[in-house]
Parts: C-alpha cells; structure tokens; sequence
C-alpha cells in the first residue's frame, strides 16, 4: 500500500504548476526536435510516437542524426540506451521520494521522468515534500508541454525558420541554470559543483561526446563530495 | 499519416532503451542495500549532473551566452521565480545580440 501522503491529487496539481512555470524554457527543445524529425522524412504520427514513448529530447536528437533508409533500429536504441545513462542515477537519487508508492504509480511515474522534472522533485525533496504525485504532475505537464511542441515544430518548421544561434534556444539552458540555484544547498557544494565542471570539461575536450562529459563529471563531483563527508563524520 | 514498420520498431527500441535508463537506477536500489559512500554520492549526484550538463554546453556557446546565464543566476537567487529567470536570461542574450555583440 501506499504510505500516507504518498501520492496526492495536491502533490500532482503543484508538479503541474512547477511545469508550467519553466514552458518558455521547455518548448524550444519541443519545437527543434519536431523540426528536425520532419526534416529526415518522419510522418506527424510517427514524430508525435516517437516523442510520446521516447520523451527524451537530446537522445531523439541523436537518433533522427543518425536516420537513415530503412530506420537504424539498432542505432537509435543504442543512442537512446547511451544518452540516457544519465537517468540511471536520477532515479536511485529520487528513491526516499519513490519508496513512498508502488505498482502502476511507481513504474508509471518513473516512465516520465525527465532532467527538469528530476530537479524540481529534488527541491521538493530537501524541502521536506514527499509526494510522488509531485513527480508525477511535473513529469506529465512537461510531457504535454512536449507533445504540443513537437507537433508544432513538425508541423511550422518550415515557416517558422529559427536560426540555430537564435536567443529562444538559450531557454532550455536558462531553465537549467535557473533550477540549479534551487538545488544550491549551501558552500559546501562548492566544491563539487567546481569539480564537476571542470571534469566535464576535460572531459569533452578530450573529445568525447555525449554523455561522457556529463557523466564523468557528475561522478568526479558526486564522488569527492561522498569522500569529503565521509572523511568529515570520522 | 503513414506509419512504417522500421521506424515503428526503431521508436520501440528507443522508447524501451529509454525507459530501463529511467527505472533501472532505483529498480536495482530496491534489491541492493547500497553501501554509505554511495548514498553519499546521490546526496550529490542531482547538483553535480546538472553542473556537468552545462559547463560544456555555457563554454562552446561563448561569453555572451555566459554573461546571459550570469543574469539567469542573479534573478532566480534574488526573486525565486524560474519564469522570470529564464525569460531575463533569453532577453540578456536578446539584447547582447542586438547590440552587436557575440
């Protein structure tokens, strides 16, 4: 059963308003892949269940790169399974939050768990919230917020012509940094923080592409903040 | 509206790659005691993953979009309000562009 508070039509109304306050930094993301999925030769019906099922904007990306005739079945699922390592992590980092429910909302919620809704549940998290229906509503509102998107895109890519450098695209790493300083818990992330930058750094100019850079410095950053604490308990 | 079956397998494969990536890291939790050190790194993971996303990202788009990711932080630390960050961060890079600049 599920614990009390566990998942909550309040927790699911608040997720969707924590959604809706970060559209402008959503819909960009949206509109590009939508763009570019029309522009390989994807019907609307096939972009809008590719991005239904998949709902992970930078991994379609790489795949409708790599597009191809007939479809690369095996490439696009390794792209997928490759970029997406990061998630791995997110949701062992979200389990005091998941623990609280089971079954169908369990495994449902995690199926729309994306960065930006990951981040929000943090927050909520180290504010003491334990609601997955949080999770939930900010997953799913970000999902629809999605859809819309990249049915637009699909659709107006043509007519709309956005230059790739235009400043809307800067929206998506605007609602990053801004969710960041919600997750900044104090000086003692500093360090972490510094080093899992700089790791990322090196790390992509080393050359390595995506996810390297994230995931060396999410674990560079990650580990020594582990080590540092634990030096300071003993 | 056309539907092939390469690409709907392709879309199964990725949507099934996907989703082992979202509920694999807390499936395995759920069997495995995991031991303090690690415990401690997911205290830091959340932070650290998004660091890591946009050093690079901030550093090959160049110092305009730096300064703009400057204003974002600024505004959200002074008002906590993401909507207003975010639409300050796009203006800042707007008008840095305007003015010729990057």
């Amino acid at each position: 059963m599920d614990h009390a508070g566990g998942f909550t039509r309040n927790g699911i109304r608040r997720g969707l308003k924590a959604a809706m306050a970060i559209t402008l930094g959503l819909s960009p993301f949206g509109l590009v892949v939508g763009m570019t999925s029309d522009q390989v030769g994807l019907s609307l019906l096939e972009t809008l269940l590719m991005s239904g099922l998949v709902f992970a904007g930078t991994s379609q990306l790489v795949a409708l790169q790599l597009w191809s005739d007939p479809a690369p079945v095996l490439g696009a699922t390794l792209a997928c399974l490759v970029i997406n390592l990061r998630l791995l992590p997110m949701g062992a980092a979200l389990a005091p939050v998941l623990d609280r429910t089971r079954g169908l909302r369990l495994w449902g919620t995690l199926a729309l768990l994306v960065d930006n809704a990951f981040a929000l549940a943090i927050a909520e998290l180290r504010a003491g919230r334990r609601d997955v229906g949080f999770l939930f509503g900010a997953g799913f509102g970000m999902w629809l917020n999605w859809m819309a998107m990249c049915a637009v895109g699909h659709l107006f890519g043509n007519a709309l012509r956005l230059p790739a450098a235009h400043p809307v695209f800067f929206a998506s790493t605007a609602a990053v940094l801004a969710i960041l300083v919600q997750l900044w818990r104090g000086r003692a992330d500093l360090q972490p923080w510094i080093l899992a930058g700089a790791v990322a750094l090196a790390v992509q100019g080393a050359g390595l592409g995506a996810p390297w850079p994230v995931l060396a410095g999410a674990f560079a950053g990650a580990g020594f903040g582990a080590w540092r604490d634990g030096r300071r308990q003993a | 509206m056309t539907l092939r079956w390469d690409v709907l397998a392709a879309i199964i494969g990725m949507a099934l790659a996907s989703y082992l990536c979202r509920a694999g890291g807390y499936a395995v939790l759920r069997v495995i005691r995991p031991p303090p050190f690690v415990q401690g790194m997911l205290q830091h993971l959340p932070g650290c993953i998004f660091v890591a996303f946009l050093a690079p990202a901030l550093a090959a788009a160049g110092w305009p979009a730096m300064a703009a990711g400057a204003v974002v932080l600024l505004v959200q630390a002074a008002l906590r309000r993401l909507a207003l960050s975010i639409l300050a961060g796009v203006a800042a890079l707007w008008l840095l562009r305007l003015a010729g600049l990057g």
